[in-house]
């Protein structure tokens, strides 16, 4: 995690929220800001283009209160999604502690949504990072669209796993959030680990506060 | 360690801190002076205290400091150790500290830039020292949190995002 403020007595956790352009990270901040009681959160703060396309990033912090003595917040941010905007995009990574990849799920978007996946392993190596080391999750948004993908389909293009190597890690870990579904378990004779993913429509916060709620207990539980 | 790199800032290091910045502000005729870590978050403040929404200001820091280190690299600089933001009436000096956090001083027409520059330097060599300390001892000596928060903060965020 990035710091504990043990002389202010606050705690704050960095959530990215990454993926391809117009996949629909700046629309998860704005319903959070909307719904979230406005005591509990700050000011939201967009550095976008004149057409809303997010220029530098988008911020949002969200206060959870005083746990144990320790004033507990979360800043979320929205990275800018469109190819050319690397050099921003990678910044905002710096001292992240946890991710959520927002995949498009419309069919046309798919070479995107990889584009943008590799895009942030790349990014997270440079910082010396290992997105499957800290939280991470992904959320296939605009699930009400009809050309959207199905949900096998976009698990296997960008959410395939990767190899689990720590033993202690080596166990079948059911998906807390489908039925049937593992986390982690043993494919031919390899253990396998995916990051837990959500469906969501954000225009109507359909999985909005879902994938937040997994990212933020997760982050949270890095800190013990 | 596999995600961001972690350091903790204990109440002794607040308080050497401090009297690095007030020594400052004194000297100076400064404002305010914040410290702001690099990946947006406020540290530390000293001097007035700003009206302006600080977790904001700490966060935009943050990015325009990087931005403009960026922007060194590719004119073949190592970097710009601080940057110069001019109003009308108010102004703001930043400074790197050991590459890991931001000096932020905030004047007006009280002082001038010479003199904000002048006696900001003993106070970057200063506090250079204490982050460097600070995170060569990461880690080793930083109490956790106690083991019932990670239930407490669960219950918080269900409440707080719905459950
Ligand atoms: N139909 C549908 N549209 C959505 C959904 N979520 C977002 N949108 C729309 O998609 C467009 C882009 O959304 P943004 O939130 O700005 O996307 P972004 O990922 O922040 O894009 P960049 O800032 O360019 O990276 C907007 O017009 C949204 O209203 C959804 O779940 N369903
Ligand atoms: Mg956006």
């Amino acid at each position: 995690m990035s710091m504990i403020n043990y002389a202010s007595r606050e705690i704050n956790c960095k959530l990215v929220y990454y993926g391809p352009g117009l996949g629909g990270k700046t629309t998860n901040l704005e319903h959070v800001y909307n719904k979230v009681a406005p005591a509990s959160r700050g000011k939201m703060i967009s550095l976008a283009t004149e057409t809303e396309r997010t220029l530098f990033f988008d911020f949002l912090p969200v206060d959870l209160g005083t746990i144990r003595g320790f004033k507990v917040k979360f800043h979320l941010y929205t990275v800018p999604g469109q190819v050319y905007y690397n050099a921003s995009r990678k910044l905002i990574l710096k001292g992240v502690d946890g991710v959520v990849f927002v995949a498009d799920s419309q069919i046309e978007r798919m070479d995107a949504n990889i584009e943008a996946m590799q895009n942030l392993y790349e990014n997270m190596t440079q910082h010396g990072y290992d997105v499957t080391k800290i939280p991470f999750a992904i959320q296939y948004n605009k699930r009400d669209l009809p050309n959207a993908a199905p949900i096998p389909e976009l698990q296997t293009a960008l959410n395939p796993g990767w190899p689990v190597t720590d033993p202690s890690k080596q166990r079948v870990t059911p998906d807390p959030y489908h039925d049937s579904e593992y986390l982690v378990r043993q494919e031919d004779g390899q253990w396998v680990e995916r990051a837990p993913y959500f469906e969501a429509v954000a225009l109507t916060g359909e999985g909005v506060f879902d994938t937040l709620k997994a990212i933020s207990k997760n982050v949270v539980k890095t800190l013990g | 360690m596999s995600g961001a790199s972690s350091w903790s800032f204990r109440e002794d290091d607040s308080r050497r801190i401090q009297s690095i910045l007030s020594a400052f502000l004194g000297e100076s005729n400064a404002r305010t002076a914040l410290i702001v870590d690099r990946t947006g978050q406020m540290v530390s403040t000293a001097g007035e205290t700003p009206a302006f929404d600080a977790t904001a200001f700490a966060s935009l820091t943050a990015a325009d400091f990087s931005a403009n280190d960026q922007l060194a690299r590719m004119l073949g600089e190592n970097e710009f150790g601080a940057l110069f933001h001019q109003g009308e009436r108010e102004s703001m000096y930043l400074a790197d500290i050991a590459r890991r956090v931001i000096l932020v001083v905030l004047f007006d027409n009280r002082t001038t830039l010479g003199l904000v520059k002048l006696r900001v330097k003993t106070a970057v060599v200063q506090l250079n020292q204490v982050f460097t300390d600070m995170f060569n001892r990461d880690g080793t000596s930083a109490p956790g949190v106690e083991s019932e928060f990670l239930g407490e903060a669960e219950d918080e965020i269900d409440k707080l995002f719905g459950s």
